[in-house]
């Protein structure tokens, strides 16, 4: 091999990869920002340079407020939950339990199933009257309550069923690493007369820092990208309380075909995931302590 | 959790109830969809012991609306975007893990960006792309995004990484090209990475729902996911039976490849998350 075949080589083998993440990923990233200072191309009429117009109505516009805040509210409520719940899963599912195999394929198969199949069982699990949580609570002897059209439940209920879908997904990349861990820490823990929550606590838990951290950002990114249970479940309402940030771009670009004031919305999900791969950079360099 | 801490007597008990009960909880939506699609619409929300079995639900939902073309929607888009990866990854990966090219780190960050910016999130402009390239509604839009996965080339660029250089070396002694020793060496040795990331990338290309929705606006190109959307909001008023049989007809592929290849999947999903 001359000495340039190994640069040739190496962009040759590259190139589709390249070509098509250019297309896909960098250039639209590029051009998000360019089309966010236009405006909408109408019949007869070029899209215009409007400047900073589709970020002031973006300030002004409560919705975009409030999808923001709820956005926030969401990744609050799934991600600590979500995270607890897997780490619960897997200590049990990793352990010696009566029915593990069980345990195991019941925490699992949220993971593999459709969204969108999954949020329409879900659906009329919420539904008012004679879905299932309602004969539960009426059982119980409470009144009837709307859980999916009422502005104060709907969101939970949303939190509920991606923390459903989730858990059993994070729970994996825990039960990996707890298998990953020598026997001989606890065994050793042991005879020191460790008791096990001691032991959980200052030693299995600091030790899963890598994978806890690596599930966070998973979390955290879903916490933006999971909108299909909402398209299915409540379409944003009641009075937009489980508009996400994804969900009121899909809501502002395909329904009423604002693409222009879209591409700015989308800006702002881009900067947030841009935030998280900064903290996520920060965080790495910290990691490599635990190793 | 470990052998050490085997015997706990009653805190061992409570835990291994608390166990069931998640685990109950965590499939009764299932078992519930299970039960209304099973029985005729009178038992959909009543439980009796004596309600009839039927497969009635699912013979109007398969009626209803056409499946059979989503079904083959489905498993083209499925089949492209696999194959599609898999080439492209792979030799994406071939390059980063031994090819020690001009700009090859840059280049990797920038694969890498691909992992926080998915185009799940990039719809307005992929539209555009779309748009512009002419091929809106149609299956390759749904999947030409996805093709170059930055999660596929991380994975195998890990997994050739740790392919003895020995051997590479040997192959290339005896006169193999650099393409003959990727395929005689690197993919063979690398199968287990291939299954898990297949398998990955099935249940997510099956299940994806936003990018197709938006991209796709006829029967010829919608997946199941959108048949089944459309099909349970506009077709059906709130006929439950036929919606939950819809429902699990069309999640039960991946439901039955799931049970049957358990082990295989919860290891696949393992090994995809060891980065």
């Amino acid at each position: 091999m001359n000495k340039y075949s190994v640069h040739i080589h190496g962009w040759l083998l590259l190139l589709p990869a390249a070509a098509l993440l250019a297309l896909f990923t960098h250039f639209p990233a590029v051009a998000t920002l360019y089309h966010s200072f236009f405006s909408n191309p109408r019949k007869g009429r070029e899209a215009a340079w409007v400047g900073l117009e589709n970020y002031r109505v973006m300030i002004d516009d409560p919705v975009f407020w409030q999808s923001f805040a709820n956005n926030l509210w969401f990744a609050l409520g799934t991600i600590p939950l979500s995270i607890a719940l897997a780490l619960l899963m897997a200590v049990w599912v990793n352990g010696r339990i009566a029915g593990k195999a069980f345990l195991r394929i019941a925490f699992f198969t949220p993971t593999v199933l459709p969204m969108i199949a999954v949020a329409n069982i879900w659906l009329f699990f919420y539904t008012p009257q004679y879905g299932l949580l309602e004969q539960l609570t009426s059982l119980a002897g409470l009144p009837s309550h709307n859980w999916l059209g009422s502005r104060d439940t709907a969101l939970a209920c949303l939190v509920v069923v991606t923390i459903w879908k989730e858990a059993g997904f994070f729970m994996i990349f825990y039960l990996a690493a707890l298998q990953g861990m020598s026997p001989n820490l606890a065994e050793a823990a042991a005879i020191e007369g460790a008791g096990r929550w001691y032991f959980f606590r200052r030693v299995t838990f600091p030790l899963l820092m890598p994978t806890t951290l690596f599930v966070l950002v998973n979390a955290v990114i879903n916490s933006f990208r999971l909108v299909d249970h909402i398209v299915v479940m409540t379409r944003g309402g009641p009075d937009n309380v489980t508009s996400l940030l994804l969900y009121y771009i899909y809501d502002v670009g395909f329904k009423f075909w604002d693409l222009a004031y879209a591409s700015a919305l989308t800006m702002v999900l881009l900067a947030l995931l841009g935030l998280l791969a900064i903290g996520q950079f920060v965080f790495l360099d910290k990691r490599t302590h635990y190793q | 959790m470990n052998a050490a801490y085997r015997h706990d007597g009653y805190a061992h008990a409570l835990e291994t109830l608390g166990a069931w009960v998640l685990a109950l909880l965590w499939i009764a939506p299932l078992i519930y969809a299970f039960w209304t699609a099973f029985h005729p619409p009178e038992f959909s929300t009543r439980f009796a012991l004596s309600a009839p079995l039927t497969l009635v639900n699912f013979v109007n939902a398969w009626n209803a609306a056409p499946f059979a073309r989503y079904f083959v929607n489905t498993i083209a888009l499925v089949t492209m975007v696999l194959v599609g990866q898999l080439v492209i990854c792979t030799l994406a990966a071939y390059a980063f893990a031994r090819f020690a090219f001009f700009g090859r780190d840059l280049m990797f960050m920038l694969v890498l960006v691909q992992l926080m910016i998915m185009p799940d999130v990039m719809i307005v402009e992929n539209y555009r792309t779309m748009n512009a390239l002419g091929i809106l509604d149609s299956i390759p839009a749904i999947g030409l995004p996805y093709m170059a996965s930055a999660f596929g080339i991380f994975l195998l660029r890990q997994t050739f990484k740790t392919i003895p250089k020995e051997l590479d070396e040997a192959a290339r002694v005896e006169g193999a090209s650099a393409l003959q020793v990727l395929w005689k060496v690197y993919v063979p040795l690398a199968r287990p990475t291939y299954l898990a990331y297949a398998l990955v990338s099935v249940s997510y290309h099956w299940n994806n729902f936003l990018w197709p929705i938006i991209v796709t606006n006829s029967v010829s190109s919608r997946p199941l996911t959108v048949g089944l959307q459309i099909f349970s909001s506009t077709d059906q008023g709130i006929d439950w039976s036929i919606i939950t049989a819809a429902t699990l007809m069309t999640s039960a592929p991946l439901l039955l490849g799931f049970l049957l290849f358990q082990r295989q999947f919860v290891q696949s999903f393992m090994r995809a998350g060891i980065r």
